[in-house]
């Protein structure tokens, strides 16, 4: 162990061992991507009580303008952020060495934050009102493209700092074997960043200097293309990210190991191989592409990286059941999950995460992904219905769940009201589901997304949208609400605990390594260890199957709808 | 040992898989398979694809033509603006121009016939979103879209933009009658 003097924090409560190097960059960077999640909140709320038709409360300029700081501030920034905090933990903690160039950590943190501040003052001054996307020709202030671009070189370094803290794990030898699954999943979303950040580059670097005057024409087609690789990706970041946090969460409160390392790897593998192609789910109902492209692309190559999901679907809360039964939770099916600690919001939040994430955002993707059926949601509401379910019950819970761990472990901090905790992500899950629903709802009768109002008071020749689409806003107004007040909670308990929280002990900083001791440290053997003449995880294996029949149904109700609608060759 | 730390098995892809992994691993990829083939298989039996058909187009060269099927087959005007409404000839081309803020002109169609709808925008990027149907197609500056419609139903439709295109967005909406 190449450590000098006492370096090392051993938490007294999990026997995780913090790094003085990593320690504080992990918390900083989680409590900046906290701070950006409470901006993009509030803004959520003003736009949700906007797109709330019978509300519809700020004005055309303002709601456009807020929608444009909400999508960077929720999408880019909160994520990368608490993502970066995550690679840290993964590699430095997880592995107990220390990080890979720390000063660089934190000219990496300078520059994200930097960066945001930026492109939000372009935002905010209104001279970038261009929406997330910034399609060309539409053209925003520069100091909105350089906000970006300082953003993604500073995560890009923090990508390039895991991977280097891997390097040194394995030179110093601080553990045996392979790196553990969850590291395996980090290291997956870090590949992916350094793709999806590589194709950000690609783009806003030339729209920077068009912007700024010295080129004079970005084509809007290759725009999408490359700005996609960046925009879409840096989604599929997430999902490797949260998916890990899944795997982490199921160790944490179970003790649970992968059914199967092996298969658990391959899924990410797939990921890395296929998840980027989805810049073409953006470009199916574009000129320009061809239509073997798009089908090729849309699909991840065969629907390899939906497969990958699909496994990790099933693996996930299998390993749980493996865990559940090894502890004697063997009655029925079922037994395994009603026992399960539904009050604690680590394993909660999580598994409303998990669901949520496979039959809202995974289900509504792929039929969205589908080349032909694109054409009945492209650009309605019901894509943000689908990424709400994706991003937000799927990463966002996952990652607020993690927190709930962190607080006492990385923050030493008690959690202030743990009675409002364990509602938190029932509140904020339910809530955003009902949300999501809702807004695919309104998407399937044809409302458009980012549009001030369906009403289109004052146009020349309005259109009246179905009685169904006003219901399903009103819905939607209402389950958002209640979504942001599981927001706020959330933030009030997270920032209360930093504040208020009755503080811990820390435990000692100490130079020796001390192995894990987590809530539950069953030696788990016999099926989990994958004996291929079991079938160990039944429950979970009826619950897959009940997503696959929603699945195929969805899917194949959609295809009945197209072949209503008018002929198109 | 859980999925925080290094496998316990050193040479762990050799450790066998258990059987609710396999059976659902071999369901799963049947059902990638499926929706795989489902895309192609639309393309030769299905009847809604969407064209790829598509040209360079500068604003100027597009407005010529468009004005020229006006000239040719307006058939009354709409509204105090005047914008004329236009029925051209089964199997024809039909012009469509988006830009801010309005689509130009309100185009007129038979049901049952098939028309060759050209679409292009001459500043942003706009969103054809053919209402009550739900049908939704880019429309990008530059690139002439050449998609074959067919109407399968009479009455009026509208023709709302689902692309963000600026302050008068919300406004960019327009009629489509199907006879």
């Amino acid at each position: 162990m190449a450590t000098t003097g006492n370096m090392f924090r051993i938490c007294p409560r999990t026997g995780l061992q913090f790094h003085k190097s990593a320690e504080p960059l992990i918390k900083l960077n989680a409590v900046a991507a906290v701070v950006a999640l409470l901006v993009g909140g509030v803004l959520a709320l003003l736009v949700l009580l906007t797109r709330w038709q019978a509300v519809h409360l700020i004005d055309a300029d303002t709601f456009y303008l807020y929608l444009t700081a909400h999508g960077l501030d929720m999408l880019v920034i909160w994520i990368i952020f608490f993502e970066v905090a995550i690679l840290y933990f993964c590699s430095s903690t997880l592995l107990r060495c220390r990080l890979a160039t720390p000063r660089l950590a934190w000219l990496a943190f300078a520059l994200m934050i930097i960066g945001t501040v930026t492109f939000n003052v372009a935002i905010f001054a209104g001279k970038a009102t261009v929406m997330m996307t910034s399609y060309v020709p539409m053209q925003a202030h520069p100091a909105f493209y350089l906000g970006l671009i300082l953003f993604a070189v500073g995560a890009l370094i923090a990508c390039f700092i895991f991977l280097g803290t891997l390097v040194v794990a394995k030179a110093e030898k601080t553990y045996e074997g392979s790196i553990p699954l969850v590291t395996f999943g980090a290291m997956t979303a870090a590949i992916i960043a350094i793709f999806t950040i590589a194709s950000g580059a690609i783009i806003l670097i030339p729209t920077f200097l068009w912007s700024a005057g010295y080129i004079s024409h970005i084509d809007p087609a290759m725009y999408r293309l490359i700005w996609w690789g960046f925009g879409h990706s840096s989604q599929q970041i997430n999902v490797a990210a949260h998916i890990a946090v899944w795997y982490a969460i199921a160790a944490i409160v179970f003790g649970a190991k992968p059914m199967s390392e092996r298969v658990s790897r391959i899924a990410f593998v797939l990921y890395i191989c296929f998840l980027q192609l989805a810049s073409a789910h953006h470009l199916l109902a574009d000129p320009a592409v061809g239509t073997e492209w798009k089908v090729f692309n849309t699909s991840y190559a065969m629907y390899l990286a939906v497969l990958a999901s699909m496994i990790h679907g099933l693996t996930v809360p299998g390993s749980i059941e493996v865990a559940q039964r090894g502890k004697g939770f063997t009655k029925g099916l079922f037994e395994w999950i009603r026992k399960a600690p539904w009050s604690n919001p680590v394993f909660s939040g999580m598994f409303i995460s998990l669901v949520g994430f496979g039959f809202l955002g995974g289900i509504s993707g792929v039929m969205m992904g589908t080349e032909q059926l694109n054409m009945l949601i492209h650009n309605t509401i019901y894509v943000p219905g689908h990424f709400h379910a994706t991003v937000v019950i799927g990463t966002t819970l996952a990652f607020m769940s993690l927190t709930y761990f962190l607080v006492p472990v990385l923050f030493n901090r008690e959690l202030i009201n743990p009675g409002l905790a364990k509602w938190q992500p029932y509140l904020f899950g339910l809530g955003m589901g009902v949300f999501t629903l809702a807004m695919m709802g309104a998407g399937t009768v044809g409302v458009p997304r980012r549009h001030w109002d369906i009403t289109f008071a004052g146009a020349a020749l309005p259109y009246e949208f179905p009685g169904v689409a006003l219901l399903m806003l009103a819905i939607m107004g209402i389950s958002g609400i209640v979504a942001v007040i599981g927001g706020g909670i959330y933030i009030y308990l997270t920032v209360g605990s930093l504040l208020w929280g009755k503080r811990l002990d820390a435990g000692p900083y100490t130079s020796e390594i001390s192995p894990l001791r987590l809530p539950v440290q069953v030696a788990l053997t016999g099926k989990g260890d994958g004996h291929a003449a079991g079938f160990a995880a039944p429950g979970t294996f009826v619950f897959a199957m009940v997503f696959l029949v929603a699945f195929v149904l969805y899917y194949f109700v959609n295809w009945k709808y197209l072949s209503t609608v008018w002929g198109l060759s | 040992m859980s999925s925080i730390h290094p496998p316990s098995e050193r040479i762990w892809w050799k450790q066998p898989i258990d059987k609710s992994e396999i059976i659902w691993i071999a369901i799963a990829f049947a059902w990638c398979m499926v929706m795989f083939f489902m895309m192609p298989y639309w393309h030769i039996y299905g009847k809604q694809n969407l064209s790829t058909e598509t040209y360079r187009v500068t604003p100027q060269l597009f407005s010529k033509a468009a004005q020229q099927m006006v000239d040719k087959y307006t058939v009354r005007t709409e509204t105090d603006r005047n914008i004329p409404v236009v029925a051209p000839p089964a199997g024809g081309d039909v012009y469509l121009i988006a830009r801010l803020w309005d689509w130009w002109p309100i185009i007129e169609l038979e049901k049952g016939k098939t028309y060759r709808l050209h679409l292009t925008s001459m500043d942003y990027q706009h969103g054809f979103s053919l209402q009550p149907e739900n049908i939704n197609v880019q429309v990008l500056p530059g690139y002439e879209h050449v998609v074959t419609v067919t109407p399968n139903r009479s009455g009026a439709y509208a023709i709302v933009c689902n692309e963000f295109c600026g302050i008068g967005h919300h406004k960019m909406v327009s009629k489509l009658y199907v006879k």
